[in-house]
């Protein structure tokens, strides 16, 4: 890797600060910046860890039951700590990569990246999480904005994010042999006022939310529900692992058992 | 009742300790004082001509010593092919140069066209990043039979085209196969991949060159499976160095799997470069490179034809193959697709006429060689595939059909060149059909279906040729080296002995089997017997680790060795007992003299041979003896087995629910390191089965570039296996009556798994013919809706 200075603040706003200098790259677990690095594919002057900031670590349960998790906690924290207030996404955190990607990488590395085939990003979408940063709270709905992509400025940090609890929910990740992210991992959430899924590994636009699904599961709440309903392969990934159409079948065999795992 | 210690004993691994405790010494572990790092610059595209090169802003950064282009090493030799194949009209095969750093054009993706030595590795990389590279992009070769074609761009312009060599093996004849399958009563065809693969060993390649002014020595430190070869390849053929001022040591080596057998342009540039800089050079492979650098495997498009009579018979085979050979002649790559695979065709069946054709081509990929089992799965893979086409086609049991044909007399000669001389087939698939309980496959599937899964069961057979040899006859076949072994039993006054052999130990545990072989034979306690194996200064001239040779090779030349040593041990034991030496007896470390209670200690007489004051004046003092072995055959292991599988069929996902193994290695010297090798070679034949696949896109661009993309089988992909070698019919040429047992698994699992998954799907009423390698969820789900 090329050289950087590294800062490591123990405040937001000394992060922030840090962040405003030229070319300053934030790092969260960096389970995907590192080997970037080592690759020699980015060069920032200056690595900001998030890591020393105690107001940016650990899971807690808000007055309202939603569940709020610090931007610098790790997988294996929230695998551990969410599990009896939101089983579903601690189930999600702990099928991440392995114990030793699970113990440095961050909920709020892995949104900010918003690579197409993380798991995060379909429980954040799905759960109709808030994003959290130092400066706004931005709508999971807003947040997404395609492959690699967010409504993030430079600069800007994820300080937390805040699951609303759903009264069922789970995650159903179909692994890619080799990475074992998601080939296809679909997320549903069945709130009180509606169903919500969402679709991660599947699209070219990175996560998606898979509206006809929903609206079906909103009329009846059952596997047959999707019925006549199919994804369009079109703007499917298709690579090595799996054709557009292997996709774009997946995202249907995916969601029908995690209504199963609902009901 | 299980041996405790000596030949049959599963003696713990004494390796394992330094191994799993962090003790280990690996090349990478060896930095020499002063030493500089190389860092190759890589094409990064799959052909182009080189137009120019220009280093001098590299030249100029920090910490650069010197930069090394194609131009610097115009007056030595490229890297060497050690098998000349004769084509089938009686032409040596295309031999192209294979620089040490490109010249004139770059012929696939990590060729290296530069390397820059510098004060830190970093220091390196920066330089490297500033060479001004103007290279002129042409088509990419990667479609093998596009590239046979007249016409094809050339990937090497002085050659006539892109075929390195057109080869037959068995029936010469096109006349007599056209008529012996016209008159079949059925003929079964299969048109199938045996998917490129990429090895990697745990630990990457690494090599640290060092060259002493004062003495005019050099010393190479590097990942090999066979130092003495590489020592030889590198001295003769590339760098032009005396011997015996070489010395090339190969410490402990974190894996091989064929990849480390071959002499590496690396090495030959650590070693090149320490003098011309006259300071240590050391490399050190990133995974990133050992994907575009080291020798793949497989790799061949095939085309098999079985013709079998009315009664099931198998009356003749043919098959058409494109191997491909990558960019370059990789050091043993031509032998792969010839004499190790197409020698292989009989398999364990009496089929009398049969006709292998192989085109070996050449593309802009990696370089293709040697990997774990080399041409023997490659065949092993068409035969039991297309026997279990025909079982289904002719709706006849798999197992029956193969006991039909199996071969039952030895010795027998094959149409294919091989003399089998042993070998009991029926017993092992006898062992088989008990350890995999396959009476109760049935009521295992019906569980299966209850639970919505199909579930499949697939059988096969296997035999492959180890222990390459006798050395007279692989020179006629084209061999450019000789394929003995050799071992030193050097014992020490107190009765400790050293074992120097040419064989390397990188995982198979050399250092625990084979002091149980010696301490065997003169009955005293193996921790008494220490093996050195590595290095070209301390060992003789054996011709290392590959294609499961190492005990009934270099372990034969350690028997032999060995009984040099008790010989002479027991004359001079014969002079302290008063005795004829033909009356000496040794048992348990103990010299007697038949008949009688007198005795001497193995440690007395020992103790003698260096402290020779009472001893015979006829025979030289001192306890060591030499000896090189050249075998008379190949060895034949062979062996039946069984793979279960449950299909989702919603998902096609794949999952082995048992693998069981019924090998016979005729005798064995440690049944747990046996285990352990077949289950290592189970683990990479599943691999090869599910999940790993080395492919390009058609720009000659690697996609399967790293881990992210490129499947390793895991623990969780593998289930526990049932390996049983009760059935044993001993190699009846070499002393130990040994056969080899390291690359079985890795040979006989993937047709195996295969046939499994196409059983599962049939059984489920997909009439599936044939899925090709890896056999991923995406291709299963796509055969099964097709």
């Amino acid at each position: 890797m090329y050289n950087f200075e590294f800062e490591k603040p123990s405040t937001i706003a000394d992060a922030v600060s840090a962040l405003g200098g030229e070319d300053a790259q934030a790092l969260g677990g960096g389970q995907t910046l590192i080997p970037t690095l080592k690759q020699r594919l980015a060069a920032p002057s200056t690595l900001v860890s998030l890591g020393g900031i105690p107001d940016m670590q650990g899971v807690c349960i808000e007055d309202d039951g939603s569940v709020a998790i610090g931007g610098a906690t790790t997988h294996a924290t929230v695998a551990s700590e969410a599990a009896s207030n939101y089983p579903a996404l601690a189930a999600l955190a702990g099928q991440i990569g392995d114990p030793a990607v699970r113990n440095r990488g961050t909920i709020g590395g892995s949104l900010a990246n918003n690579d197409p085939a993380a798991c995060y990003p379909a429980g954040a979408l799905a759960s109709g999480a808030t994003i959290i940063t130092n400066t706004r709270q931005i709508a999971a709905d807003d947040f997404f904005e395609g492959m690699f992509t967010t409504a993030l400025d430079e600069g800007e940090i994820i300080t937390s994010v805040n699951f609303p609890v759903p009264q069922a929910a789970s995650y159903q990740k179909f692994l890619q042999p080799a990475s074992r992210f998601a080939l296809v991992g679909v997320y549903l959430a069945r709130f009180a006022d509606g169903v919500r899924v969402a679709v991660t590994g599947a699209s070219e636009d990175g996560v998606f939310r898979w509206s006809e699904a929903e609206e079906a599961l909103n009329k009846e709440f059952r596997q047959d529900a999707l019925t006549g309903l199919n994804i369009n392969p079109a703007n499917m990934i298709g690579d090595l692992h799996g054709s557009k159409e292997y996709r774009a079948h997946l995202v249907s065999v995916m969601t029908k058992r995690a209504i199963e795992a609902c009901m | 009742m299980p041996k405790d210690s000596g030949i049959g004993a599963s003696s713990k691994r004494r390796e394992d300790v330094r191994f799993l405790t962090g003790a280990g010494n690996y090349t990478d572990d060896i930095n020499v004082h002063g030493q500089a790092y190389v860092h190759f610059l890589r094409s990064d595209i799959a052909h182009g001509r080189i137009k120019s090169i220009d280093t001098s802003a590299a030249e100029g950064m920090p910490g650069v010593v010197k930069v090394f282009t194609g131009k610097d090493f115009e007056g030595v030799g490229g890297m060497p092919c050690g098998w000349e194949v004769t084509d089938k009209h009686g032409a040596p095969m295309q031999e192209p140069p294979h620089p040490i750093l490109a010249q004139g054009k770059v012929r696939h993706v990590g060729d290296p066209i530069a390397a820059v030595v510098a004060d830190s590795l970093e220091q390196a990389r920066d330089a490297a990043e500033v060479i001004d590279l103007d290279i002129e992009e042409l088509p990419a070769v990667m479609n093998m039979k596009a590239a046979a074609q007249d016409g094809s761009t050339l990937v090497h312009d002085d050659l006539k085209n892109n075929i390195c060599y057109d080869w037959q093996l068995g029936e010469t004849d096109d006349a007599k196969v056209d008529e012996v399958f016209a008159n079949a009563a059925h003929v079964t065809t299969l048109d199938l991949v045996n998917n490129r693969l990429v090895a990697n060993p745990m630990e990457p390649r690494v090599a640290v060159g060092e060259y002493k002014r004062g003495t005019d020595e050099y010393t190479l430190f590097t990942t090999s499976q066979n130092p003495h070869v590489i020592r030889l390849l590198m001295c003769a053929f590339v760098l032009g160095l005396p011997e015996h001022k070489v010395c090339v040591v190969a410490p402990d080596v974190g894996g091989g799997f064929g990849t480390k057998i071959f002499h590496y342009a690396e090495e030959a540039f650590c070693t090149f470069a320490a003098k011309a800089c006259n300071r240590p050079v050391k490399w050190t492979s990133s995974r990133s490179e050992a994907f575009m650098s080291d020798a793949h495997g497989r790799d061949h498009v095939s085309k098999i034809e079985l013709a079998l009579d009315a009664d099931n018979n198998f009356i003749g085979l043919r098959t058409n193959t494109y191997a491909n050979l990558g960019a370059y002649l990789s050091t043993f790559s031509s032998s792969v697709p010839t004499w190790l695979h197409g020698t292989l065709m009989a398999g364990n069946y009496k089929t009398p006429v049969i006709q292998v054709n192989v085109k070996a081509m050449f593309t802009n990929t990696v370089p293709v060689d040697a990997y774990r089992g080399a041409g023997r799965p490659e065949a092993t893979y068409q035969l039991e595939r297309v026997v279990d086409k025909a079982a289904r086609e002719l709706g006849v049991d798999p197992i029956a059909l193969r006991r039909q044909n199996f071969v039952t007399q030895f010795p027998y000669d094959t149409p294919v060149a091989l003399t089998y001389d042993t070998g009991d087939y029926n017993g092992t698939m006898d062992k088989l059909e008990a350890a995999a309980d396959l009476a109760g496959f049935a009521a295992r599937r019906a569980q299966s279906e209850a639970n919505g899964k199909l579930r499949g069961l697939g059988v096969n057979c296997y035999i492959e040729a180890c222990g390459i040899a006798p050395s007279n006859i692989v020179g006629m076949l084209g061999a450019r080296a000789g394929l003995y072994d050799a071992a030193t039993v050097r014992v020490n006054a107190t009765g400790s002995i050293s074992v120097m052999v040419g064989a390397h130990s990188h995982g198979q545990g050399h250092e625990t089997a084979f002091p149980q072989v010696v301490a065997d034979m003169i009955g005293i306690d193996e921790s008494m017997v220490e093996i050195v194996h590595g290095d070209t200064s301390k060992i003789p001239f054996g011709m290392g680790t590959y294609g499961s040779r190492s005990l009934a090779v270099c372990g034969s030349a350690m028997v032999k060795a060995t009984e040099k040593v008790i010989e002479k041990a027991k004359r001079i034991a014969a002079h302290l007992l008063e005795a004829s030496e033909a009356d000496i007896e040794l048992k348990d470390g103990q010299f007697s003299v038949a008949g009688t209670d007198k005795s001497v200690a193995w440690g007395d007489v020992t103790l003698t041979a260096y402290v020779p004051h009472n001893y015979p004046l006829e025979v030289e003092p001192g306890l060591e003896e030499t000896a090189f072995y050249d075998p008379a055959n190949f060895t034949f292991p062979a062996g039946a087995y069984a793979c279960e599988v449950e299909v989702d069929p919603e998902t096609g996902q794949v999952t082995i629910e048992a693998f069981t193994a019924a090998d016979d290695f005729g005798n064995i010297v440690n049944p747990m390191i046996v285990d352990g090798q077949v289950h290592g070679g189970i683990g990479q034949g599943i691999g090869q089965a599910l999940l790993e696949n080395c492919a390009y896109d058609e720009n000659g661009q690697l996609l399967s570039a790293s881990f992210m993309d490129y499947a390793m089988p895991r623990a969780d992909d593998v289930p526990f296996y049932g390996v049983d070698h009760s059935s044993q019919t001993p190699c009846t040429h070499n002393p130990l009556g040994v056969k080899g047992c390291g690359e079985a698994g890795a040979i006989g699992s993937p047709p195996a798994v295969v046939n499994a998954v196409l059983d599962a799907l049939n059984s489920g009423g997909k009439a599936v013919d044939h899925i090709d390698m890896p056999v991923s969820p995406s291709r299963v789900w796509a055969a099964m809706n097709s």
